[in-house]
């Protein structure tokens, strides 16, 4: 299996807090890892830090081999991976549509009317909200309109920080079941969650990231059965 | 009366050029450049030397001189003054800009003196027109004219250009923004050359109207466009338009029918009581946010 991305001995810092100490993992082609860990890990630091928004001070971020340390934070979504943020941070006073255009701002125009059909198949209810700004959409919908946004990019690699946050259950398995579909259709996924249960039992393989280390790693099962896991994450 | 209305949304029509400039930078950089009024006033001295004896270039020239000295003087106080701080406190930013003000309005005592020079009148040749027997002066119709013109433009690009949407964008949250491949330097450095460009418009003919330049030209006007941009809503561009336009008449009306003397007092005042029932300005923003 080709790796997607790789990172080494991240350390990031938010002046002089270390926020992350000398975190590695790796993410294959086709695969959806999950970052699990408790609030404060580190798990949006670590997915900012991929996504450019942050800079590591020390460590190494290969995307399809290529390091993208020295790229402009702008620039990395034009390398081919898209962060969908935690807290969705659509663009409020935008409408849909304008939402979404904005995810294909590096993508030439021609093609962004094909791309804009897909995420609508994937998200019908965007389709009928085109026109209304992001700002009125419903927390649900808000989600669905920044997983979409990602998208409008075409990523290979796609980064989700905590999806599920404040869904009711049955949006939840909605946009699981829509994360594995993007997964099936090709896309390569890293998704960051708090809710473990629901992550693990779609993960193929799994970090588990504690005070901005990683002190675990398997696969989704394996780390579904730990008992370490179960005590901390999964409520006993 | 109408006259006086005219007079009013003329002067209002100047004072939304400037606040378009204070708006927009505003809604991208959250900061409020005080040193904008300054400006005004440097691109009023380019005119007024493009126009001398010496260079003698035609009104339209020294117009458009006078935008290109500005749009880089805008781009080069961002960069310089205010890109370094881009992570610091409002506090800072805030002294910074009105130092930045300072730093303008004696630089041009140093090169140009604290004498008024009298700007040459660009419309020596238009003849005021009569409307339902108003008398109305060319730089009063040209001043109403541009507002609008402007004011569609800057409409149609943050609507209709993607450039003009990833600005919005970038106002609303710059971190998101970047994520989408905004470049945010270049969106903010754009800002500012547009408030800028307008900037000079707005000197050329504020210049026009009340023909003495000083090195202090800019400055009531640029607190006065200021009000009208927190007026009409800061970070809502037809709040500017609004708002400018609304101080305008107000002023002039004040001045004309309750006293000149008291005119400025009046216009800050119901700027104070439009604030008291509606703290965001008239179209200030009123959305919020869902968790
Ligand atoms: N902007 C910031 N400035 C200073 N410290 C920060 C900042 N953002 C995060 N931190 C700190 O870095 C650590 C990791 O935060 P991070 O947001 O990555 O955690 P997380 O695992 O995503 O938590 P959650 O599940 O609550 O989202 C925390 O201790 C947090 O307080
Ligand atoms: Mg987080």
């Amino acid at each position: 299996m080709k790796t997607v991305l790789k990172c080494e001995n991240l350390h990031v810092y938010y002046g002089s807090i270390h926020a992350i100490k000398g975190v590695s993992f790796e993410v294959g082609e086709g695969e959806i890892v999950t970052l699990i860990g408790a609030n404060g890990a580190g798990k949006s630091t670590t997915l900012n830090t991929v996504g450019g928004l942050l800079k590591p001070r020390e460590g190494s971020i290969e995307f399809e081999g290529k390091s993208i340390l020295g790229v402009a934070p702008h620039k990395v979504v034009s390398e081919g991976m898209a962060l969908c943020p935690e807290g969705r941070r659509v663009f409020a006073q935008l409408s849909v549509k304008e939402n979404l255009e904005m995810g294909a701002y590096t993508r030439p125009a021609s093609e962004i009317p094909e791309t804009l059909e897909m995420v609508y198949e994937h998200f019908p209810r965007l389709k009928e909200r085109q026109g209304q700004m992001a700002g009125t959409l419903s927390g649900g919908e808000q989600q669905m309109l920044a997983m979409g946004r990602a998208l409008m990019s075409k990523p290979r690699l796609m980064m989700l920080d905590e999806p599920s946050m404040g869904l009711a259950p049955i949006l939840v398995d909605q946009i699981f079941e829509i994360i594995e579909a993007l997964n099936k259709a090709g896309t390569t996924i890293l998704l960051v969650e708090q809710n473990a249960q629901m992550a693990l039992s779609i993960a193929d393989r799994a970090y588990v990231l504690e005070t901005g280390r990683i002190v675990n790693s398997g696969t989704g099962k394996d780390l579904l059965n730990d008992d370490s896991v179960k005590k901390a994450y999964l409520g006993g | 009366m109408l006259v006086h209305l005219i007079n009013g949304i003329s002067l209002g029509s100047i004072y939304a050029i400037i606040a378009l400039g204070y708006t927009m930078v505003y809604g991208i950089a959250k900061m409020l450049n005080f040193a904008h009024g300054d400006v005004i006033m440097i691109g009023g001295y380019v005119a007024f030397f493009a126009m001398s004896e010496g260079a003698g270039l035609p009104a339209p020239l020294a117009l458009l001189l006078a935008i290109i000295v500005c749009t880089i003087l805008g781009i080069t106080i961002e960069r310089l003054a205010y890109k370094p701080l881009r992570s610091a406190t409002s506090l800072a930013v805030l002294i910074t800009a009105i130092g930045m003000s300072y730093f303008l309005q004696n630089s041009a005592l140093l090169l140009w003196g604290a004498n008024p020079k009298a700007f040459p009148d660009m419309f020596k040749n238009a003849e005021a027109i009569e409307f339902f027997g108003a008398k109305i002066s060319p730089v009063a119709l040209v001043a109403i004219f541009a507002n609008i013109v402007i004011m569609v433009i800057l409409t149609l690009f943050t609507t209709r250009t993607k450039v003009g949407k990833a600005m919005r964008a970038v106002s609303e949250d710059k971190g998101a923004a970047t994520l989408m491949g905004i470049n945010v330097n270049f969106t903010i450095s754009l800002t500012f050359a547009i408030g800028s460009g307008l900037a000079a418009v707005a000197g050329v003919l504020l210049c026009s109207a009340y023909p003495t330049l000083m090195p202090t030209t800019g400055s009531l006007p640029g607190i006065k466009a200021f009000t009208a941009a927190v007026f009409g809503g800061i970070g809502s561009i037809p709040g500017a338009m609004i708002g400018g336009i609304l101080l305008g008449v107000i002023e002039i009306l004040a001045r004309a029918y309750i006293s000149s003397e008291l005119a400025d007092a009046i216009v800050f005042g119901v700027l104070i009581v439009v604030l008291i029932f509606r703290p965001t300005g008239l179209l200030g923003k009123q959305i919020h946010e869902k968790v």
